[in-house]
């Protein structure tokens, strides 16, 4: 197997282990969007979806490990590429014309991430948590007020949409960066793969953003 | 004559690999638009040259876009601000009288300066004698005619064989990857029937040692391709990793 | 007294080179490793060389100035290496390719070498092909050829307009490659600054390290000199701006003779000069005159557009005077008719110093697209230097110096008259007498360098007894300490001129005296010039900077003083060659139509000229015989 770990550990295999990494959370946010979006039909349906997974707890509970080890793996070897790329150049220039020959989502992949990283503490705080490990709400299967409240708070809300923003930047380039480490770029195919990583971003960053916003706005006048 | 520009420059002055650097600003006059960046530089040395003080020192050898000797990181862009060029092909036309200029060296751990504007490339060649050849001696060969290969296939390998070698790729991305060089001697070979029996060995000795000499990895900014003189296409680092995976996965070599 | 034997074999033309490779000893395999090789430069004749000598076993050290052995300005050519494939089946064979260039070269070149050269043409093809170089291909998968000057047939294998930097990254590859197996010693950035003779013989080098400035020492058995050309002597060119003579003059000055100086090739397709402040010229391939047709204009002086002047009143000078071979005329005969004409009043541009060369009707021929994959990148580079769009207006061109037929004199063996020392590519005189055709200069440096040399520096090593030398030996201190003392002197003149500005004026004696054509009059007017700048240089320089680091204007100063003194012997050949051949045009030697005038009776000679002191020396001359081709006038008409 010794092949198999100096493979991963050579350059194209830590791109290679941030791509995989990274469509299987692409793929995530797929569910999770969908998850979500049945907020809009109203508490009893939320509810009733939640108490649903709850019912199959063991299985949430591998997935979630799955998961975990997927966003640790991408988050890990993030900050490793990071830091050893950083160490590719010790002395850095002093005119930086990178805005001319790069696209800001692909240059600020570590900003953007770092930024989603401490979002996604605050938000597994925020719900994971509450749903849980122990909420009054929770305990009455009060999923949809949780989230009400949570987003009722215009600070949150606020900073929950900027995070999803980021993630966008993010999404955006990480879409077609994957297709590009494995390979599968080629002249006619990619320009398409290019495109659908924009639409997938959109659809990500307007379903996951319409959410906070249609609590402060809309729904926030009936808490 | 009318038309001359009078320039401010900002130029990476360095005694050697292990002194400490710093800009050094100097002024040149009455510059022809028509002039070449370097026949800029020429005009500044020989007005050092005159007063008996150092030239300063930058690497440039055919002037005309070929060789890949010529470097320098002009306005925070490698090969200066026009696409597809070298530094040696760029004309004072596209600046303005009054201009101030910021020139600096190559920057990457694997391209120390050795002075001033001058830095050591030599960790691209030790990438190519680790694999990136045919194994043919002189002598003994098929007919030139006798394999056929197809106009697209011999398209690709030429657009990734005008490859110049002159590091702008390296320069220029902000990890100071190696990949998009690579991926070019990767691919010329990889699409060239003559080139499949090594296949899988190339790319992983050449791979290897690109990662030995403290290169970056690449996270498909794409400034690589941008800046490339010869206008190499990140394509080429997409079958590189192909080749890559496809090496690890096919080869019975545990050992590479 | 040298006595040049050019040890030409015996037989008929075909089989010398079969037989010769038949008599020459050989070497144990196993005895291989025993032999140490130099080889200076890394271009085709350098890396091709190296890399073959290794695989067969010897003990091979490279040195070059640059930072990369890819660096070398043979990666610079354009358009394409000739060989008598015969692929498109247009009447081309060995014979007819030894017969073109022989003749290109106006019969002054041996018959022995450029039959060998033409014979192995072949090879080249095959190897390179071999090593992944991307040649040009038909739909069907076979591979393209077009075109070149001097030639009716189309043998010229290419790769769009990059065939140079193709081959010679397939030769370092080829390097690349011995290296990574430890069988070369690739040393980068060093300078050879002098030749070590011991006993007669070449037993190896001096170099500086252009890094630290230190002179180190090198011995071999034998030394492998790949250094090309020296048009920088004319100060624009289209050479690189690192080209120079030093390591064949310090060779020459160590007394291997240097052949015909005076025969330098004056390309024709060049974009014209811009003004004082230029440092090169660019040139453009000559495949360009496939389709582009070169017209001035009929009335001199006038001023208007290229556009504006009716298909009347232009003058197509190429398709005028020869036509049957129309734009594709040798580049000596191009050039001199476009000077003809600009120095009539009728050239392009505001200068005058150009003609035009027009595709309009190739466009229309043949369509945008065609001339676009077939040039597309010249017409890039035309745009980019010159601000002017050769698809609208015809571009100018002028012609520049260009390539040197001439350099240090090679017998058959391509061994110069110091036993031990070999001289491949550019850098010797051997294979294009007096003009070389398009396309031969790769032929000839990969020819070298593959084909000939692994065997006949085999036969040199396995017939010599050797004495041991090590690189302690006193010839080594003594070279070092003249070195020394040469760079001392250089940095303490602190005159009043630069390097640049000495070699600028030397650059324009050149040109216009030791130029396209010359006359006894501007002959010793520019030895005399030479001379006294040669004396000026040595009292009025200014090189800053110190021997101990990197030091650019140092190897500049350096450079500049050997050219100093091959000027001047240019100049001297020039005179010495009471006849017009080739590239060297003397204007009181000339037909009523202002063609060559060749002697044959009096100069069919190799001048070969043996360094007594600066501005003194010997002639030597190698007489040439024609057994198979006939001299005769050489027509394109």
């Amino acid at each position: 197997m010794g092949w198999f770990f100096r493979a991963l550990n050579s350059s194209i295999g830590k791109k290679f282990l941030m791509a995989v990494t990274g469509v299987c959370l692409l793929l995530f946010l797929i569910i999770h969007l969908i998850n979500n979006l049945t907020l809009y039909g109203g508490p009893e349906l939320f509810d009733t979806v939640v108490k649903n997974l709850e019912g199959i707890k063991p299985l949430v509970r591998v997935v979630e490990l799955v998961l975990v080890i997927i966003f640790i793996l991408h988050i890990f070897n993030g900050v490793r590429l990071w830091i050893e790329n950083k160490k590719a150049r010790p002395v850095g220039y002093k005119i930086n014309g990178a805005s001319e020959n790069s696209d800001v989502f692909s240059r600020t992949m570590f900003v953007t991430g770092s930024i989603i990283f401490i979002f996604l503490v605050v938000h597994i705080r925020t719900f994971w948590v509450s749903f849980n490990l122990g909420h009054p709400l929770a305990d009455e299967h009060q999923y949809y007020q949780i989230v009400a409240e949570a987003f009722g708070d215009p600070i949150y809300s606020i900073l929950y949409v900027v995070a999803v923003i980021l993630l966008g930047f993010h999404l955006n380039h990480g879409f077609q960066s994957a297709f590009q480490t494995f390979g599968w770029n080629n002249k006619k195919y990619f320009p398409i793969i290019e495109k659908l990583g924009l639409i997938y971003t959109i659809i990500m960053v307007i379903g996951f953003a319409s959410i906070p916003i249609y609590f402060l706005f809309f729904y926030g006048g009936n808490l | 004559m009318s038309g001359n520009m009078n320039l401010t420059l900002k130029i990476w002055r360095q005694a050697n690999a292990n002194a400490v650097g710093g800009f050094v600003t100097f002024n040149v006059k009455n510059i022809s638009p028509d002039s070449s960046f370097l026949e800029m530089l020429d005009i500044l040395n020989e007005e050092l040259e005159v007063k008996g003080l150092d030239p300063v020192a930058f690497e440039h050898d055919c002037r005309e876009g070929i060789c890949g000797a010529c470097s320098l990181v002009i306005n925070g862009r490698p090969h200066g601000p026009l696409d597809k060029i070298t530094t040696c092909q760029l004309h004072m036309r596209h600046f303005k009288d009054g201009d101030t200029i910021w020139i600096e060296p190559w920057r990457a751990k694997a391209f120390p300066i050795i002075k001033d504007l001058v830095v050591d490339r030599t960790s691209f060649d030790k990438i190519i004698q680790a694999g990136g050849f045919i194994s043919v001696d002189t002598g003994g060969v098929p007919d030139a005619n006798a394999i056929l290969i197809s106009k697209e296939a011999i398209e690709t390998a030429t657009d990734a064989a005008a490859c110049i070698g002159c590091g702008a790729c390296v320069a220029a991305c902000k990890n100071a990857s190696a990949m998009l060089f690579v991926s070019a001697k990767v691919s010329q070979f990889a699409v060239l029937p003559q080139g499949q029996p090594e296949r899988y060995q190339r790319v992983q000795a050449m791979v290897k040692k690109m990662d030995e000499l403290g290169f970056g990895s690449c996270t498909n900014t794409y400034a690589c391709e941008a800046e490339c003189p010869k206008g190499i296409s990140v394509r080429n680092i997409a079958r590189l990793n192909r080749e890559y995976f496809n090496a690890k996965l096919k080869s019975e070599n545990v050992e590479a | 007294m040298i006595k040049l034997n050019a040890k030409i074999p015996k037989g008929a033309i075909e089989d010398k080179w079969t037989n010769h490779r038949f008599n020459m000893k050989l070497v144990n395999p196993a005895n291989k490793r025993k032999y140490d090789v130099i080889v200076i430069g890394t271009g085709l004749a350098g890396a091709s060389a190296a890399a073959s000598m290794a695989e067969l076993g010897y003990n091979v050290t490279v040195l070059t100035y640059h930072d990369s052995p890819r660096r070398a300005h043979s990666i610079a050519a354009q358009g394409g290496i000739n060989a008598a494939k015969n692929y498109p089946t247009d009447g081309d064979s060995i014979k007819r390719l030894f017969y073109d260039t022989l003749k290109g070269g106006d019969y002054r070149a041996r018959e022995g070498n450029v039959y060998r050269l033409a014979e192995v043409s072949n090879s080249i093809i095959d190897q390179c092909v071999a090593q992944g170089v991307p040649f040009a291909r038909e739909y069907g998968g076979h591979l393209d050829n077009r075109s070149f000057g001097g030639a009716l047939v189309s043998r010229t294998f290419y790769s769009r307009s990059i065939t140079g930097q193709q081959l010679l990254l397939g030769a370092y590859s080829a390097l690349s490659r011995q290296v990574g197996l430890g069988k070369i010693k690739m040393i980068t950035r060093r300078e050879m600054l002098g030749l070590v003779v011991i006993d007669g013989a070449a037993r190896g080098v001096v170099a500086r390290n252009l890094v630290t400035g230190e002179i180190e020492n090198y011995a071999a058995h034998a030394v492998v000199l790949a250094t090309g050309g020296y048009s920088r002597v004319f100060f624009l060119s289209t050479n690189a701006m690192n080209c120079n003579t030093t390591a064949i003059w310090r060779a020459h000055r160590k007394g291997a003779l240097f052949a015909n100086p005076c025969f330098t090739q004056i390309h024709p397709t060049c974009i014209p000069l811009h003004g004082e402040q230029q440092s090169k010229l660019t040139l453009m391939s000559e495949s360009l005159r496939n389709d582009g047709r070169i017209w001035v204009k009929l009335k001199p002086g006038d001023k208007r557009k290229p556009g504006e002047i009716p298909e009347s009143e232009r003058d197509y000078i190429l398709e005028r005077k020869y036509p049957t071979y129309g734009n594709l005329a040798p580049r000596d005969i191009s050039s001199r008719a476009a000077k003809e004409a600009c120095d009539a009043g009728k050239g392009a541009g505001e200068t005058g110093q150009a003609v035009y060369l027009d595709f309009a009707d190739a466009i229309k021929r043949l369509g945008k697209k065609v001339i676009e994959e077939r040039y597309g990148n010249l017409f890039e580079m035309y745009e980019l230097i010159t601000a002017e769009n050769p698809w609208e207006v015809p571009m100018r061109i002028y012609p520049a110096p260009h390539y040197t037929m001439g350099g240090l004199w090679v017998d058959y063996n391509l061994m110069s008259n110091v036993p031990g020392l070999y001289v491949l590519g550019e850098a010797n005189f051997s294979d294009h007498g007096a003009n070389r055709l398009g396309a031969s200069a790769l032929m000839q440096g990969l020819a070298d360098g593959y084909f000939v040399i692994p065997y006949t520096i085999g036969d040199y090593l396995a017939g010599t007894k050797f004495q041991a030398v090590k690189t302690d030996h006193p010839e080594f201190q003594k070279e070092k300490v003249a070195i020394d003392e040469m760079t001392k002197k250089l940095l303490s003149i602190k005159g009043k001129r630069t390097t640049d500005d000495i070699h600028r004026q030397l650059g324009r004696i050149m040109w216009n005296k030791v130029g396209m054509a010359r006359n006894e009059k501007g002959l010793k007017e520019a030895i005399q010039e030479i001379s006294d700048l040669r004396e000026e240089f040595w009292k009025n320089v200014n090189v800053p900077g110190s021997a101990e680091d990197l030091n650019q204007a140092l190897e500049r100063a350096g450079r500049v003083a050997d050219f100093l003194e091959l000027g001047e012997l240019m100049a001297v050949d020039a005179l010495d060659r009471k006849e017009s051949c080739g590239g060297h045009f003397r204007e009181e030697f000339q037909y009523e139509d202002g063609e060559a005038k060749r002697d044959d009776e009096n100069y069919t000679y190799v001048a070969a000229w043996e360094f007594k002191s600066p501005g003194e020396w010997a002639l030597h001359k190698e007489q040439l015989e024609f057994e198979y081709l006939k001299p005769t006038v050489r027509s394109y008409k």
